[in-house]
């Protein structure tokens, strides 16, 4: 196996145990306030310190890494599901639905992504669930594009004439022959995506437009950090770790599987 | 060449009219209505304060109708005013633009220099300990999330060692230094966020730098060139460095919604005057003129951008011209 994906292999692991096991491995209420706790450093009692509220830092580290892949997940599946459909009919069709399809991905790649999500997300009352939407609806125009590629090299091959001489429906065909065969660029990119799916969320939590406290995520935690920045250290360091190895974890994993998928 | 501009120019027009539609959509499709704020805020205003305000603004009317009355606006840069302090919207964003820009540009080179800098000595040097390590940065600056990445500076050089102050673009009493002494100043204010948004953008560049290079030094040109006795220096830097510039016009280009969306990121955390932060702040306040203001004029950056990257492209490349 290739080191770049064992890697990320095991870092996604760590974190997917840590994340569905949180109520198990986290000894204290991730949002019970302690007061005689405020500040807390690292110590037997805190592994990670607590914060401004004395709520217990690694408790709260390990139910963000929950919000953290559940984001990154869940919107890169809307992604992929918006990719895969409009990559394919655009190459499969071609026409006038293609050159419609790929404007639009070309007028919604010029927006800065920021600043569409940060529109819509303060528009829309936040909510993990819109958070994953935002981010999923925002980030599907490579999927497409890659798909719509693969797909125009792969109708003009001999199984899909094959297919069509059998009598098999435009559908099935997509579905059936043409989207199992375009699969393989767009799992690594998706492995990429959840990656920087992660990143949106952090940042959108940070500015305080995603994730809403009390619940924990490592974006709002770090937000909280900005208030005792230079006094508990301990507040800006760990949650940003986590968010830096879980995004390397990915961007390990995808290019991992780009490298075993080109031999 | 002249044909291809204006075909281009001429293609970017529908992209604009798209870009306009959906900042439109985007604001008024959503459920709540921009006056909804206000009111929330405020749990005394009446019903009929936010008729008047709704008529204020024109929220009264069929979308259609406020449709047609924006793009009619836009056509002359009337974006309207600002729900937060009434000034005209363009206005407002014309005054914070040149610093927004600045910083782009700026890190843009940076990003452009060091890039080939590194991306060459890693495909020169494939496979030695610099070239590991480097890649090991790399992967660093692609994960590295841009508003952590300022914390810590701001708390190790800006509190702990005191060198670089941590907000704000000039100092308090910058009205009383000399020339320099202000240029001094604003450097001293633009260090930080300049080092941070080169950082992720170096990343990419000096990769795809480095791929590009090592394509390109299997070519059999490069062979000849080496076995016409020139040193390794000399036919990386005339003959592979030209080739490998190409297709970075294009991945320029490309980086310009990003640096602009990350400019929310950094002009917030450090308080600078720049349109991301006015960005930031007409979110926050539901300022919804300013908001699709900014949309439509980000994303035309965009656009422009990456049709002054193609002209230049098809300019350096002559291959590309006589292909259309």
């Amino acid at each position: 196996m290739k080191p770049k994906l064992l890697a990320g292999i095991i870092i996604i692991g760590i974190l997917s145990v840590g994340a569905i096991f949180a109520p198990l491995l986290a000894k204290y209420d991730p949002n019970k306030i302690v007061l005689e706790d405020v500040l807390a450093g690292p110590t037997q009692k805190h592994i990670l310190g607590a914060d401004q509220l004395g709520r217990d830092l690694f408790s709260r580290m390990l139910f963000g890494a929950r919000v953290s892949l559940l984001v990154g997940v869940i919107a890169v599946g809307i992604a992929v599901l918006a990719g895969l459909v409009l990559g394919s009919l655009a190459g499969f069709l071609g026409g006038i639905t293609d050159t419609l399809i790929m404007r639009f991905v070309d007028i919604m790649l010029c927006f800065p992504a920021f600043f569409l999500i940060l529109a819509v997300a303060a528009i829309l009352e936040p909510s993990i669930f819109n958070i994953m939407l935002i981010i999923g609806l925002t980030s599907w125009m490579g999927i497409a594009r890659l798909v719509r590629a693969e797909i125009l090299s792969l109708k003009e091959k001999e199984f899909i004439l094959a297919a069509r001489a059998i009598g098999l429906s435009n559908f099935r065909i997509i579905l059936g022959h043409l989207i199992p065969n375009a699969l393989n660029p767009v799992i690594v990119n998706a492995a990429l995506g959840v990656g920087s799916a992660i990143l949106l969320e952090s940042s959108l939590s940070f500015l305080g437009l995603g994730v809403q406290p009390p619940q924990a995520s490592w974006g709002n935690i770090l937000a909280e950090s900005k208030a005792v920045l230079g006094a508990a250290w301990w507040m800006s360091v760990c949650p940003g770790l986590a968010i830096l190895l879980t995004v390397l974890g990915f961007n390990l994993l995808g290019e991992g599987l780009r490298e075993t998928s080109n031999q | 060449m002249l044909t291809y501009i204006i075909k281009r120019l001429l293609g970017m027009f529908p992209l604009l009219w798209g870009i306009i539609t959906i900042s439109f959509m985007v604001i008024h499709l959503a459920p709540g209505k921009p006056s909804a704020l206000t009111e929330a805020m405020n749990p005394r205003v009446s019903s009929e304060v936010r008729e008047r305000l709704n008529k204020l603004y024109g929220l009264d009317r069929p979308l259609p109708i406020q449709y047609f009355d924006w793009c009619r606006k836009i056509v002359t840069l009337d974006f309207g005013v600002s729900f937060i302090d009434g000034r005209p919207v363009i206005r407002k964003i014309g005054e914070r633009l040149p610093l927004t820009v600045f910083i782009n540009l700026t890190s843009l080179f940076i990003i452009l220099f060091l890039g080939i800098i590194i991306g060459l000595k890693c495909a020169s040097q494939a496979g030695s300990l610099y070239d590991h390590f480097m890649s090991l940065l790399v992967f660093i600056g692609f994960a590295m999330p841009g508003f952590w990445l300022s914390l810590l500076l701001m708390d190790f050089f800006g509190l702990k060692l005191r060198w670089l102050p941590i907000s704000g673009i000039t100092s308090l009493d910058f009205e009383y230094f000399t020339f320099w002494g202000k240029a001094g100043d604003l450097l001293r204010h633009l260090a930080l966020p300049l080092f941070v948004s080169c950082f992720g953008g170096l990343a990419g560049i000096s990769r795809y730098i480095r791929q590009n290079t090592l394509e390109i030094l299997k070519t059999p040109y490069i062979r000849a060139a080496r076995a016409r006795g020139l040193t390794r220096s000399a036919v990386l830097i005339q003959h592979a460095l030209p080739n490998t510039l190409l297709p970075v016009v294009t991945i320029l280009g490309l980086s310009i919604p990003g640096l602009i969306g990350g400019s929310v990121i950094f002009e917030s955390i450090f308080a600078l005057p720049g349109v991301g932060r006015l960005f930031y702040e007409a979110v926050m306040a539901r300022d919804y003129p300013m908001i699709m203001a900014e949309l439509v004029i980000g994303a035309a950056l965009t656009l422009w951008g990456n049709f002054l990257a193609d002209i230049a492209y098809s300019y350096v490349d002559p291959r590309i011209r006589y292909k259309r």
